[in-house]
Protein backbone atom coordinates (compact mmCIF):
# COMPACT_ATOMS: atom_id res chain seq x y z
CA UNK A 1 0.00 0.00 0.00
CA UNK A 2 1.38 3.43 -0.91
CA UNK A 3 2.04 5.88 1.94
CA UNK A 4 -0.52 8.25 0.42
CA UNK A 5 -3.27 5.63 0.43
CA UNK A 6 -2.48 4.63 4.01
CA UNK A 7 -2.44 8.27 5.08
CA UNK A 8 -5.76 8.94 3.35
CA UNK A 9 -7.38 5.90 4.96
CA UNK A 10 -6.16 6.86 8.43
CA UNK A 11 -7.75 10.29 8.16
CA UNK A 12 -10.92 8.86 6.63
CA UNK A 13 -11.27 6.18 9.30
CA UNK A 14 -10.77 8.71 12.11
CA UNK A 15 -13.58 10.80 10.65
CA UNK A 16 -15.95 7.87 10.04
CA UNK A 17 -15.50 6.29 13.47
CA UNK A 18 -15.76 9.49 15.55
CA UNK A 19 -18.74 10.45 13.41
CA UNK A 20 -20.39 7.12 14.11
CA UNK A 21 -19.73 7.41 17.83
CA UNK A 22 -21.30 10.88 17.93
CA UNK A 23 -24.25 9.66 15.86
CA UNK A 24 -24.99 7.09 18.57
CA UNK A 25 -26.22 10.03 20.65
CA UNK A 26 -28.93 10.82 18.11
CA UNK A 27 -32.22 10.72 20.00
CA UNK A 28 -30.40 10.21 23.32
CA UNK A 29 -28.87 13.65 23.91
CA UNK A 30 -29.31 15.18 27.37
CA UNK A 31 -31.33 18.03 25.88
CA UNK A 32 -32.76 18.56 22.40
CA UNK A 33 -30.33 21.36 21.60
CA UNK A 34 -27.24 19.26 22.33
CA UNK A 35 -28.74 16.24 20.60
CA UNK A 36 -28.92 18.32 17.43
CA UNK A 37 -25.46 19.80 18.01
CA UNK A 38 -23.97 16.30 18.22
CA UNK A 39 -25.84 15.09 15.17
CA UNK A 40 -24.65 18.12 13.19
CA UNK A 41 -21.07 17.36 14.14
CA UNK A 42 -21.48 13.66 13.38
CA UNK A 43 -22.55 14.68 9.88
CA UNK A 44 -19.57 17.04 9.54
CA UNK A 45 -17.26 14.11 10.29
CA UNK A 46 -19.15 11.86 7.90
CA UNK A 47 -18.80 14.48 5.17
CA UNK A 48 -15.04 14.61 5.72
CA UNK A 49 -14.90 10.80 5.69
CA UNK A 50 -16.75 10.70 2.36
CA UNK A 51 -14.33 13.07 0.62
CA UNK A 52 -11.38 11.05 1.89
CA UNK A 53 -12.88 7.64 1.01
CA UNK A 54 -13.64 8.89 -2.50
CA UNK A 55 -10.00 9.87 -2.78
CA UNK A 56 -8.86 6.49 -1.41
CA UNK A 57 -11.10 4.60 -3.87
CA UNK A 58 -9.75 6.71 -6.72
CA UNK A 59 -6.18 5.87 -5.72
CA UNK A 60 -6.99 2.15 -5.62
CA UNK A 61 -8.77 2.24 -8.99
CA UNK A 62 -5.80 3.95 -10.62
CA UNK A 63 -3.23 1.44 -9.34
CA UNK A 64 -1.68 -1.12 -11.69
CA UNK A 65 -3.28 -4.56 -11.14
CA UNK A 66 -0.12 -6.01 -9.60
CA UNK A 67 -0.02 -3.39 -6.86
CA UNK A 68 -3.56 -3.91 -5.69
CA UNK A 69 -3.44 -7.67 -5.22
CA UNK A 70 -3.00 -7.57 -1.45
CA UNK A 71 -4.21 -4.18 -0.32
CA UNK A 72 -6.71 -5.45 2.23
CA UNK A 73 -7.03 -8.62 4.28
CA UNK A 74 -10.81 -8.97 4.05
CA UNK A 75 -12.12 -10.83 1.00
CA UNK A 76 -15.29 -8.74 0.80
CA UNK A 77 -13.39 -5.79 -0.65
CA UNK A 78 -10.32 -7.62 -1.98
CA UNK A 79 -12.66 -9.91 -3.93
CA UNK A 80 -14.21 -6.92 -5.67
CA UNK A 81 -10.79 -5.63 -6.60
CA UNK A 82 -9.69 -9.07 -7.81
CA UNK A 83 -12.71 -9.30 -10.10
CA UNK A 84 -11.35 -6.18 -11.73
CA UNK A 85 -14.20 -3.96 -10.57
CA UNK A 86 -13.87 -0.32 -9.66
CA UNK A 87 -14.43 0.34 -5.97
CA UNK A 88 -16.17 3.36 -4.48
CA UNK A 89 -16.36 5.20 -1.17
CA UNK A 90 -19.04 2.85 0.21
CA UNK A 91 -16.97 -0.26 -0.52
CA UNK A 92 -14.04 1.21 1.38
CA UNK A 93 -16.19 2.13 4.37
CA UNK A 94 -18.41 -0.94 4.55
CA UNK A 95 -16.39 -3.85 3.23
CA UNK A 96 -13.09 -3.66 5.11
CA UNK A 97 -12.54 -5.71 8.26
CA UNK A 98 -11.28 -4.32 11.56
CA UNK A 99 -7.60 -5.06 10.78
CA UNK A 100 -7.86 -2.88 7.69
CA UNK A 101 -9.17 0.09 9.66
CA UNK A 102 -6.38 2.40 10.73
CA UNK A 103 -8.09 5.04 12.86
CA UNK A 104 -6.44 6.12 16.08
CA UNK A 105 -7.71 4.28 19.16
CA UNK A 106 -9.22 7.33 20.83
CA UNK A 107 -12.05 7.74 18.34
CA UNK A 108 -13.38 4.20 18.79
CA UNK A 109 -13.68 4.50 22.58
CA UNK A 110 -17.29 4.24 23.74
CA UNK A 111 -19.48 7.21 24.61
CA UNK A 112 -20.02 6.00 28.21
CA UNK A 113 -21.51 9.24 29.49
CA UNK A 114 -21.59 12.91 28.60
CA UNK A 115 -18.21 13.54 30.26
CA UNK A 116 -16.40 10.80 28.27
CA UNK A 117 -18.01 11.99 25.07
CA UNK A 118 -16.91 15.56 25.72
CA UNK A 119 -13.37 14.64 26.78
CA UNK A 120 -12.91 12.39 23.73
CA UNK A 121 -14.17 15.13 21.39
CA UNK A 122 -12.06 17.76 23.14
CA UNK A 123 -8.82 15.80 22.68
CA UNK A 124 -9.69 14.88 19.11
CA UNK A 125 -11.13 18.22 17.94
CA UNK A 126 -8.14 20.10 19.31
CA UNK A 127 -5.80 17.74 17.47
CA UNK A 128 -7.89 17.88 14.31
CA UNK A 129 -7.86 21.66 14.30
CA UNK A 130 -4.07 21.99 14.43
CA UNK A 131 -3.60 19.00 12.12
CA UNK A 132 -5.90 20.30 9.39
CA UNK A 133 -4.40 23.78 9.74
CA UNK A 134 -1.04 22.24 8.78
CA UNK A 135 -2.52 19.91 6.18
CA UNK A 136 -3.72 22.92 4.19
CA UNK A 137 -0.09 23.32 3.14
CA UNK A 138 0.08 19.80 1.72
CA UNK A 139 1.43 19.56 -1.82
CA UNK A 140 -1.27 16.98 -2.42
CA UNK A 141 -4.05 19.15 -3.76
CA UNK A 142 -6.88 16.81 -2.71
CA UNK A 143 -5.66 16.58 0.88
CA UNK A 144 -5.13 20.32 1.10
CA UNK A 145 -8.61 20.96 -0.32
CA UNK A 146 -10.22 18.59 2.19
CA UNK A 147 -8.28 20.32 4.97
CA UNK A 148 -9.36 23.75 3.81
CA UNK A 149 -13.02 22.75 3.63
CA UNK A 150 -13.00 20.84 6.93
CA UNK A 151 -11.27 23.50 8.93
CA UNK A 152 -14.35 25.70 9.33
CA UNK A 153 -16.27 22.74 10.74
CA UNK A 154 -13.43 21.67 12.98
CA UNK A 155 -13.06 25.19 14.33
CA UNK A 156 -16.62 24.98 15.62
CA UNK A 157 -16.11 21.46 17.02
CA UNK A 158 -13.04 22.64 18.92
CA UNK A 159 -14.94 25.57 20.35
CA UNK A 160 -17.94 23.42 21.34
CA UNK A 161 -15.98 20.70 23.12
CA UNK A 162 -13.60 23.22 24.73
CA UNK A 163 -16.50 25.14 26.24
CA UNK A 164 -18.10 21.96 27.54
CA UNK A 165 -14.81 21.00 29.21
CA UNK A 166 -14.89 24.29 31.11
CA UNK A 167 -18.58 23.98 31.98
CA UNK A 168 -18.19 20.47 33.35
CA UNK A 169 -14.83 20.99 35.07
CA UNK A 170 -15.84 24.27 36.64
CA UNK A 171 -19.44 23.15 37.21
CA UNK A 172 -20.81 21.04 40.05
CA UNK A 173 -18.84 18.63 42.20
CA UNK A 174 -20.31 15.69 40.29
CA UNK A 175 -19.58 17.12 36.83
CA UNK A 176 -16.03 17.97 37.94
CA UNK A 177 -15.40 14.44 39.23
CA UNK A 178 -16.82 12.82 36.11
CA UNK A 179 -14.95 14.93 33.58
CA UNK A 180 -11.67 14.53 35.48
CA UNK A 181 -12.20 10.75 35.43
CA UNK A 182 -12.87 10.81 31.69
CA UNK A 183 -9.75 12.94 31.07
CA UNK A 184 -7.63 10.53 33.13
CA UNK A 185 -9.02 7.42 31.43
CA UNK A 186 -8.74 8.69 27.86
CA UNK A 187 -5.35 10.36 28.30
CA UNK A 188 -3.36 7.26 27.33
CA UNK A 189 -4.94 7.29 23.86
CA UNK A 190 -3.69 10.80 23.03
CA UNK A 191 -0.03 9.83 22.49
CA UNK A 192 -0.92 8.09 19.24
CA UNK A 193 -1.91 11.42 17.63
CA UNK A 194 1.72 12.46 17.45
CA UNK A 195 3.64 9.25 16.88
CA UNK A 196 5.40 9.43 13.52
CA UNK A 197 5.79 6.12 11.71
CA UNK A 198 7.23 5.41 8.24
CA UNK A 199 4.06 6.55 6.51
CA UNK A 200 4.04 9.89 8.36
CA UNK A 201 7.75 10.42 7.78
CA UNK A 202 7.56 9.68 4.04
CA UNK A 203 4.52 11.92 3.64
CA UNK A 204 6.23 14.73 5.54
CA UNK A 205 9.44 14.42 3.48
CA UNK A 206 7.43 14.61 0.27
CA UNK A 207 5.74 17.79 1.44
CA UNK A 208 2.38 16.00 1.52
CA UNK A 209 2.01 15.24 5.23
CA UNK A 210 2.02 17.02 8.57
CA UNK A 211 4.83 17.42 11.09
CA UNK A 212 3.17 15.75 14.08
CA UNK A 213 5.65 16.87 16.78
CA UNK A 214 4.93 20.48 15.74
CA UNK A 215 1.20 19.83 16.12
CA UNK A 216 1.90 18.23 19.50
CA UNK A 217 3.30 21.45 20.92
CA UNK A 218 0.24 23.43 19.88
CA UNK A 219 -2.11 20.71 21.13
CA UNK A 220 -0.42 20.52 24.54
CA UNK A 221 -0.59 24.27 24.99
CA UNK A 222 -4.27 24.50 24.18
CA UNK A 223 -5.21 21.42 26.24
CA UNK A 224 -3.27 22.69 29.27
CA UNK A 225 -4.90 26.13 29.01
CA UNK A 226 -8.44 24.72 28.80
CA UNK A 227 -7.89 22.21 31.59
CA UNK A 228 -6.57 24.98 33.81
CA UNK A 229 -9.59 27.16 33.08
CA UNK A 230 -11.78 24.13 33.80
CA UNK A 231 -10.00 23.67 37.17
CA UNK A 232 -8.95 20.18 36.04
CA UNK A 233 -5.67 18.36 36.59
CA UNK A 234 -3.51 17.65 33.55
CA UNK A 235 -2.66 13.93 33.75
CA UNK A 236 1.06 13.06 33.95
CA UNK A 237 2.52 12.22 30.53
CA UNK A 238 3.04 8.53 31.36
CA UNK A 239 2.70 5.47 29.15
CA UNK A 240 0.69 5.81 25.97
CA UNK A 241 -1.29 3.11 24.15
CA UNK A 242 -1.09 2.98 20.38
CA UNK A 243 -1.76 0.52 17.55
CA UNK A 244 -4.80 1.87 15.72
CA UNK A 245 -2.79 3.39 12.89
CA UNK A 246 -1.31 -0.08 12.28
CA UNK A 247 -4.72 -1.78 12.43
CA UNK A 248 -4.37 -3.13 15.99
CA UNK A 249 -7.50 -1.98 17.80
CA UNK A 250 -9.22 -2.06 21.15
CA UNK A 251 -12.16 -4.45 21.50
CA UNK A 252 -14.59 -1.60 20.84
CA UNK A 253 -13.99 -1.21 17.10
CA UNK A 254 -15.52 -4.60 16.29
CA UNK A 255 -18.82 -3.59 17.84
CA UNK A 256 -18.81 -0.29 15.97
CA UNK A 257 -18.20 -2.04 12.65
CA UNK A 258 -20.79 -4.74 13.36
CA UNK A 259 -23.46 -2.07 13.61
CA UNK A 260 -22.06 0.22 10.93
CA UNK A 261 -21.49 -2.47 8.29
CA UNK A 262 -24.36 -4.83 9.04
CA UNK A 263 -26.59 -3.95 6.10
CA UNK A 264 -23.90 -4.17 3.44
CA UNK A 265 -22.53 -7.41 4.89
CA UNK A 266 -25.91 -9.09 5.28
CA UNK A 267 -27.27 -7.84 1.95
CA UNK A 268 -24.23 -7.28 -0.30
CA UNK A 269 -24.55 -4.44 -2.82
CA UNK A 270 -27.99 -3.66 -1.51
CA UNK A 271 -29.16 -0.14 -2.34
CA UNK A 272 -32.12 1.86 -1.12
CA UNK B 1 -45.07 35.69 33.73
CA UNK B 2 -41.38 35.50 34.52
CA UNK B 3 -41.99 32.92 37.24
CA UNK B 4 -43.71 30.61 34.78
CA UNK B 5 -40.81 30.56 32.35
CA UNK B 6 -38.46 28.58 34.55
CA UNK B 7 -40.11 27.19 37.60
CA UNK B 8 -38.34 23.82 37.47
CA UNK B 9 -34.87 24.18 38.97
CA UNK B 10 -33.56 21.21 36.96
CA UNK B 11 -34.53 22.81 33.66
CA UNK B 12 -32.28 25.26 31.83
CA UNK B 13 -33.65 28.76 31.27
CA UNK B 14 -35.62 29.51 28.12
CA UNK B 15 -34.33 31.87 25.42
CA UNK B 16 -36.09 33.50 22.48
CA UNK B 17 -34.16 33.28 19.23
CA UNK B 18 -34.08 35.90 16.47
CA UNK B 19 -32.36 35.22 13.16
CA UNK B 20 -31.37 37.66 10.41
CA UNK B 21 -31.62 35.72 7.19
CA UNK B 22 -29.38 38.07 5.21
CA UNK B 23 -27.57 41.34 5.60
CA UNK B 24 -29.93 44.31 5.55
CA UNK B 25 -33.02 42.43 6.72
CA UNK B 26 -34.50 42.48 10.22
CA UNK B 27 -33.87 39.85 12.83
CA UNK B 28 -37.04 37.74 12.98
CA UNK B 29 -38.31 35.63 15.83
CA UNK B 30 -37.89 31.96 14.89
CA UNK B 31 -38.56 30.10 18.13
CA UNK B 32 -37.10 29.36 21.52
CA UNK B 33 -34.67 26.97 23.16
CA UNK B 34 -33.05 26.06 26.46
CA UNK B 35 -29.49 27.02 27.47
CA UNK B 36 -27.63 27.80 30.68
CA UNK B 37 -26.30 31.17 29.52
CA UNK B 38 -26.30 33.58 26.58
CA UNK B 39 -23.16 32.08 25.05
CA UNK B 40 -24.65 28.59 24.99
CA UNK B 41 -27.97 29.97 23.78
CA UNK B 42 -26.27 31.48 20.71
CA UNK B 43 -24.46 28.23 19.99
CA UNK B 44 -27.60 26.17 20.48
CA UNK B 45 -29.45 28.57 18.19
CA UNK B 46 -26.72 28.07 15.59
CA UNK B 47 -27.21 24.30 15.81
CA UNK B 48 -31.00 24.25 16.00
CA UNK B 49 -32.04 27.15 13.74
CA UNK B 50 -29.28 27.77 11.17
CA UNK B 51 -28.44 24.25 9.97
CA UNK B 52 -29.99 24.89 6.58
CA UNK B 53 -28.37 28.26 5.94
CA UNK B 54 -31.26 30.20 7.44
CA UNK B 55 -29.17 32.98 8.89
CA UNK B 56 -26.16 35.25 9.05
CA UNK B 57 -26.76 36.72 12.50
CA UNK B 58 -28.36 35.53 15.74
CA UNK B 59 -29.90 37.38 18.66
CA UNK B 60 -30.99 35.60 21.81
CA UNK B 61 -33.08 37.15 24.56
CA UNK B 62 -33.74 35.64 27.95
CA UNK B 63 -37.45 34.83 27.76
CA UNK B 64 -37.95 36.31 31.25
CA UNK B 65 -37.43 39.74 29.73
CA UNK B 66 -40.19 39.43 27.16
CA UNK B 67 -43.33 41.14 28.43
CA UNK B 68 -46.47 40.24 26.53
CA UNK B 69 -49.88 41.84 26.15
CA UNK B 70 -52.74 40.05 27.86
CA UNK B 71 -55.14 38.14 25.54
CA UNK B 72 -58.00 39.37 27.76
CA UNK B 73 -57.21 42.90 26.61
CA UNK B 74 -57.68 42.02 22.95
CA UNK B 75 -61.06 43.74 22.66
CA UNK B 76 -59.86 47.03 24.08
CA UNK B 77 -56.50 46.87 22.38
CA UNK B 78 -57.24 45.89 18.81
CA UNK B 79 -60.92 46.17 17.93
CA UNK B 80 -61.07 49.97 17.96
CA UNK B 81 -58.83 49.94 14.87
CA UNK B 82 -61.35 47.89 12.89
CA UNK B 83 -63.47 50.77 11.58
CA UNK B 84 -60.72 53.30 10.99
CA UNK B 85 -59.83 52.62 7.37
CA UNK B 86 -58.70 56.25 7.01
CA UNK B 87 -55.53 55.24 8.86
CA UNK B 88 -54.42 53.36 5.75
CA UNK B 89 -52.88 55.67 3.15
CA UNK B 90 -55.32 54.45 0.48
CA UNK B 91 -57.00 57.79 -0.32
CA UNK B 92 -54.11 59.42 -2.10
CA UNK B 93 -54.02 59.73 -5.89
CA UNK B 94 -50.72 58.38 -7.00
CA UNK B 95 -49.05 59.54 -10.22
CA UNK B 96 -49.12 56.84 -12.96
CA UNK B 97 -45.32 56.77 -13.17
CA UNK B 98 -45.17 55.41 -9.62
CA UNK B 99 -45.16 51.64 -10.00
CA UNK B 100 -44.13 50.11 -6.73
CA UNK B 101 -46.33 51.50 -3.96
Amino acid sequence: MTPLLKYTLRLADNALIIGHRLSEWCGHGPVLEQDIALTNMALDHLGQARSLYQYAAEQVNNMPAAEKKNLFTGDAIQGLIREGGMIDEDNVAYLRDGWDFCNILLVEQPNNDWAYTIARSFFYDTFNYFFYTELRNSKDTTLSAVAEKSLKEVLYHKRWSGEWMIRLGDGTEESHTRIQQAVNDLWMYTGEFFKMDEVDTTMLQNGDGVDLPAVKMQWEQRVAAILEEATLQLPPTGWMQDGGKQGVHTEHLGYVLAELQFMQRAYPRHVW
Amino acid sequence: MSDKVNNKPSEWPLWEVFIRSKAGLDHKHVGSLHAVDAQMAIENARDVYTRRMEGVSIWVVDSRFVHASNPDDAEAFYEPANDKVYRHPTFYNLPDELKHM
